[in-house]
C-alpha cells in the first residue's frame, strides 16, 4: 500500500529537478503565509465579501491586474531561465526537455495569462467610467469571466509541480501534441487551462460589446465616444469572431487525445494542417485583440499630455475597425513555408501588407496630435513615446516577414522571435503599462511615484533594445527558435550573451516597477482632485477612487472630449450644465456563484486532465448546479437610496 | 402617501428591468453569433475530413435516411411548437405557454433519443469515433449539435419550473424569448447538418 502511494506520488508530482523542489517549497511557504495572514488579521470575511463575491467592475478590474502582474512575474522568470540557458554555448542549466516546457509555458502565460488579463483589467476599469455607465452590461457574467480566467490560469500553472508541463510550444501543434507525441498530462493541462480561461475571454467580449453599444451616457453618439472605448469595441468584435475557433480547436484536440479520434492525427485520415490553420485563425486575430486596446490607451494618453484633441479621430476609428476585420484574413502568414502554394501565399502576403496601412495611419495621428501640443512627460506619456519607434521597427520587420519568398529565410528564426517580441512588448505591454499608470489614481485614489517609475521606464527600455536587437542579427545568422543549446563553432555567442544581459535588465526594470508600487502604497500621495492629469474624458469628472455606483447622476454628453469641454465651459464662467436629480440607483447584488462555478470548471478540467471521471463528472454536475442556482435566483439586485448617495458623495467630495 | 411613494418606486423598478431585459436579449444575440462561428468551424472540419475514411465506412455505408428524416421532422415541429409557446405567452396564457414548452422539450427529447440510438447502433457495428477521420468529424459535429439540444432541454425544463412559480413577468418573458431564439437557432443548424452531413453524404 505504501509502495503504491509512493509510486503514485512520484508520478503525480514533478520530481527530480532542484529548481522544481525549490518552487515546491516556495509555493507551500507562500500558501501557509497567506492563510496565516488572513486568519491572523481576521480577513477571511473581508476577502469573501469584498473580493471573491464582488460583481463591481472596478474590483474585477483590480483582480485582473493583480493576477496579470503575478503572471508577468512567472512568465518573466521563465524568460530569464531561457536566456540563462542560451547565454553561453553548451550550457547545462536546463535539460532540453525542461527547456521545451519553459518556452511553452513562457509563451502561453505571457499571451493568455498576462497580456489578456492586463487588457481586461483596463477594459473593466476604464470603459464603464469613460462612457458614463454604472457598470458593465452583465456584471455577474463579468465576475464569472474573471474567475474562469483565474482558475484556468491556475490549472495551467499547476502543471509545473503536478504531472508535468506542456512542452509542444505555445500553440501545441499536432502531431507532437497528440497522444503519440506527448503521452503525458502536460498537453491536457494546456488544453483545459486555455479552454476554461478562453470561455471567460469570449464572455468578456460579449459583455463589453453590449456595454459599449447599449450603455453609453445620453448624448454620447458614436462620434463622441472616447478612443479607448472604440479600441475596446474593435478588440471585442475580434474576440467574438476568433475565440469560438479556439474553443472548437482545443476541444477537437482533446477529443483526439481522450477518445482516440483522428481529426488531427497522422493516421486514420486525420489532417494536422487543419489544426495549424484553425489555431492561427484564432491566433492571428488574437495578437490584434491584445494590441488594439493598447492603441486606444496611447490615443488617450497622447491627447491628455499634449493638451490637444486627438488628431484624425475618424481616421483612427476607421483604422481600428479595418484592423479588426482584416486581422481575420492574414492567418496563413504564420506558415508560408508549409506548402500552401504560391497563389494562397500571395493572397495572405498582400492582406498582411494591407493591415500595416491602417497601423501606419495611427502612428501619424499620434505624431500629429503631439505636433504643436503643450507636451508634458509623466510616465504614461514616456511609455507612449517609447512605443512609437519601437512599434515602427517591429512593424517594418513584420512587413519584411510578410514577403512570402523572403519569409522562407526568416521563418522560425530568431528574426521572427525578435519581431513578435518587439510588437507585443513594444506594442501591447508598453500600452498596458501606460494605461496602468494613467488610470492608477482613478482606481486606487493615489498616484504612483514618478521618479521610480522613470527608473523603471529607462531600465526596461534599454534592456528591451539590448535584449531583442541582437536577436534580429542572430536570426539572420541562422539561429532557429526553440533550440535549447548551440556550439561555440556557430558564432552566435556574443549576440546571445548581449541578449541575455538585456533580458536581465528588463528583469531589473520589473523590480523597479514592483518597488514603485510598494513605495507608492507606503507613502500614499492621495489624488484629491479626481483629475490628476488634466484629463479629457468622463472618468476624470468623478472622485478618485471612483464611488461604488460610479456616477451619482448620469452625465449628459454634448461633446467629444466631454470633461475637457466642461472644464472650458466652467472656466469661461458658463454655468455648469444642469444635471439630473438624484434618484435611487439600481445595483447588482454580490454573488458567490461565479467563484463557485469557476471552481467546478477547474475541478472538471483537472479530472479530465488525469482522465479521472470520478473527479470530472462531479465537476460538471457542479457547473450545471451553479448555472441552475443562478437561473432560479430572482433576488439579484438592490437600490442605493438617495440619502446613501448624498452621504457617499459628501464623503468623497470632502477631500476635493 | 406611503403607498404612492411605493408605487412610484415600483414603476422605476419595472422600467429599469425593461431596459435590462432588452440588454440581455442583445447579449444573447451576440452569444448566438459566437455559437454560429463555433458550428462553422465544426462544419469546415467535417468538410475537410469527410473523404478521409481510412478504409473504414463512408457516409453511404452508415447513413440510414428514415431515422434522420424522422429526427428532422421532430425537430422542425418542436421549433414550431416553441413558436406557439411564445404566441401563448404574448396572449398572456401561462397554461398555454407551459404546455407548448413541455411539448417542445418532449419533441427535443425524442430527437435526442433517436440520435443516441443512431450513434449506439453505429458503435455497436464497430463504427466508432476512432475508426476514421470521417467518423471523428461526423461524431463531433452531429454530437455537438445533440449536446446543444440536450442543454436546451434542461434549460427549458428549468424555465417551466420558474414559470409555474413566478408566472409571466418581464424576467420570465425575456427568458422564454431567449430560449426560443436558442431553439430556433439549433433548428437552423440542424438544417445544415441534415443537408451537408446526411443529404450530401448519401447522394
Amino acid at each position: 500500500m505504501l509502495d503504491k502511494l509512493i509510486n503514485f506520488a512520484s508520478w503525480f508530482f514533478v520530481t527530480g529537478d532542484p529548481l522544481i523542489y525549490g518552487a515546491d517549497v516556495a509555493i507551500v511557504v507562500t500558501v501557509i503565509a497567506i492563510v496565516f495572514a488572513l486568519t491572523y488579521f481576521k480577513k477571511w470575511g473581508w476577502l469573501w465579501r469584498e473580493w471573491l463575491t464582488t460583481v463591481d467592475h472596478k474590483r474585477v478590474g483590480i483582480m485582473y491586474i493583480v493576477s496579470a502582474l503575478l503572471m508577468l512575474f512567472r512568465g518573466g522568470f521563465d524568460a530569464l531561465m531561457l536566456r540563462t540557458q542560451l547565454s553561453f554555448p553548451d550550457m547545462k542549466f536546463l535539460s532540453p526537455e525542461h527547456y521545451n516546457q519553459v518556452f511553452t509555458t513562457h509563451g502561453v502565460i505571457m499571451i493568455l495569462f498576462m497580456a489578456m488579463p492586463l487588457m481586461f483589467g483596463l477594459f473593466n476599469i476604464a470603459v464603464p467610467l469613460q462612457i458614463g455607465a454604472r457598470d458593465v452590461a452583465f456584471p455577474f457574467l463579468n465576475a464569472l469571466s474573471f474567475w474562469l480566467f483565474f482558475f484556468g490560469a491556475m490549472l495551467f500553472n499547476m502543471s509545473f509541480v503536478i504531472g508535468g508541463s506542456a512542452d509542444a510550444g505555445w500553440l501545441s501543434y499536432p502531431p507532437l501534441s497528440e497522444m503519440t507525441g506527448s503521452p503525458g498530462v502536460g498537453e491536457d493541462f494546456y488544453i483545459w487551462g486555455v479552454q476554461i480561461s478562453g470561455i471567460g475571454s469570449l464572455m468578456t467580449g460579449i459583455n463589453f460589446i453590449a456595454t459599449i453599444v447599449k450603455m453609453r451616457a445620453p448624448g454620447m453618439s458614436w462620434s463622441r465616444m472616447p478612443m479607448f472605448t472604440w479600441s475596446v469595441l474593435a478588440s471585442c468584435i475580434a474576440i467574438i469572431a476568433a475565440f469560438p475557433v479556439l474553443t472548437v480547436t482545443l476541444a477537437l484536440l482533446f477529443v483526439d487525445r481522450y477518445l482516440g479520434a483522428h481529426i488531427f492525427t497522422m493516421d486514420g485520415g486525420g489532417n494536422a494542417m487543419m489544426y495549424v490553420n484553425l489555431i492561427w485563425m484564432w491566433g492571428h486575430p488574437e495578437v490584434y485583440i491584445v494590441v488594439l486596446p493598447a492603441f486606444g490607451v496611447y490615443s488617450e494618453v497622447v491627447a491628455t499630455f499634449s493638451k490637444k484633441r486627438l488628431f484624425g479621430y475618424a481616421s483612427m476609428v476607421f483604422a481600428m475597425m479595418a484592423i479588426s476585420v482584416v486581422s481575420y484574413y492574414t492567418w496563413l502568414h504564420h506558415f508560408f513555408t508549409m506548402g500552401s502554394g504560391a497563389n494562397v501565399n500571395t493572397f495572405f502576403a498582400i492582406s498582411t501588407m494591407i493591415i500595416s496601412i491602417p497601423t501606419g495611419v495611427k502612428i501619424f495621428n499620434w505624431l500629429f496630435t503631439m505636433y504643436r501640443g503643450r507636451l508634458s512627460f509623466p510616465t504614461p506619456m514616456l511609455w507612449t513615446i517609447a512605443f512609437i519607434p519601437c512599434f515602427v521597427i517591429g512593424g517594418m520587420t513584420g512587413v519584411m516577414l510578410s514577403v512570402a519568398p523572403a519569409d522562407f529565410q526568416f521563418h522560425n528564426s530568431y528574426f521572427l522571435i525578435a519581431h513578435f517580441h518587439q510588437v507585443l512588448i513594444g506594442g501591447a505591454v508598453f500600452g498596458y503599462f501606460a494605461g496602468l499608470f494613467y488610470w492608477w489614481p482613478k482606481i486606487f485614489g493615489f498616484k504612483l511615484n514618478e521618479t521610480i517609475g522613470k527608473w523603471a521606464f529607462w531600465v526596461w527600455n534599454i534592456g528591451f533594445y539590448v535584449c531583442f536587437m541582437p536577436q534580429y542579427v542572430v536570426g539572420l545568422d541562422g539561429m532557429t527558435r526553440r533550440i535549447s543549446t548551440y556550439g561555440w563553432d556557430k558564432g552566435w555567442w556574443g549576440l546571445n550573451f548581449a541578449s541575455t544581459v538585456g533580458g536581465f535588465l528588463m528583469g531589473i526594470g520589473f523590480l523597479f516597477l514592483v518597488w514603485q508600487i510598494a513605495h507608492s502604497i507606503k507613502f500614499m500621495e492621495m489624488d484629491t482632485t479626481g483629475d490628476p492629469w488634466g484629463g479629457r474624458t468622463l472618468e476624470w469628472s468623478i472622485p478618485s477612487p471612483a464611488p461604488l455606483y460610479n456616477f451619482a447622476t448620469t452625465p449628459i454628453v454634448t461633446d467629444r472630449d466631454e470633461w475637457w469641454e466642461e472644464k472650458q465651459r466652467m472656466a469661461a464662467g458658463k454655468a455648469e450644465k444642469k444635471r439630473q436629480e438624484l434618484s435611487p440607483i439600481h445595483m447588482p447584488k454580490n454573488s458567490a456563484i461565479p467563484f463557485l462555478q469557476a471552481i467546478c470548471w477547474f475541478t472538471a478540467g483537472f479530472g479530465l486532465v488525469f482522465h479521472w471521471l470520478w473527479i470530472a463528472i462531479p465537476g460538471f454536475l457542479g457547473v450545471a448546479a451553479t448555472l441552475l442556482a443562478h437561473s432560479f435566483n430572482y433576488d439579484t439586485d438592490y437600490y442605493i437610496s438617495v440619502d446613501e448617495i448624498k452621504r457617499r458623495e459628501a464623503a468623497a467630495r470632502r477631500t476635493v | 402617501m406611503a403607498h404612492s411613494a411605493d408605487h412610484t418606486h415600483h414603476i422605476v423598478h419595472e422600467d429599469g428591468h425593461h431596459d435590462l431585459e432588452e440588454l440581455r436579449k442583445f447579449g444573447f444575440w451576440l452569444f448566438l453569433i459566437t455559437d454560429c462561428i463555433l458550428f462553422s468551424v465544426l462544419f469546415a472540419t467535417f468538410a475537410v475530413l469527410k473523404n478521409s475514411t481510412a478504409g473504414g465506412p463512408g457516409p453511404k455505408d452508415i447513413i440510414e435516411m428514415p431515422g434522420v428524416i424522422a429526427e428532422t421532422f421532430i425537430l422542425l415541429t418542436s421549433s414550431f411548437t416553441s413558436g406557439l409557446a411564445v404566441l401563448a405567452m404574448n396572449n398572456g396564457s401561462r397554461k398555454g405557454l407551459i404546455g407548448w414548452l413541455a411539448v417542445t422539450i418532449l419533441l427535443g427529447a425524442c430527437f435526442i433519443g433517436l440520435e443516441a440510438s443512431e450513434f449506439l447502433k453505429l458503435v455497436s457495428e464497430g463504427h466508432t469515433i476512432r475508426t476514421s477521420a470521417f467518423l471523428s468529424g461526423f461524431f463531433t459535429l452531429v454530437g455537438t449539435h445533440g449536446l446543444h439540444v440536450s442543454v436546451g432541454f434542461f434549460w427549458i425544463l428549468a424555465l417551466i419550473l420558474q414559470l409555474s412559480r413566478h408566472g409571466i413577468t418581464p424576467v420570465t418573458v425575456r427568458k422564454v424569448q431567449i430560449t426560443s431564439l436558442y431553439w430556433h437557432f439549433l433548428d437552423a443548424v440542424w438544417i445544415f447538418v441534415f443537408s451537408i452531413v446526411y443529404l450530401m453524404g448519401v447522394i
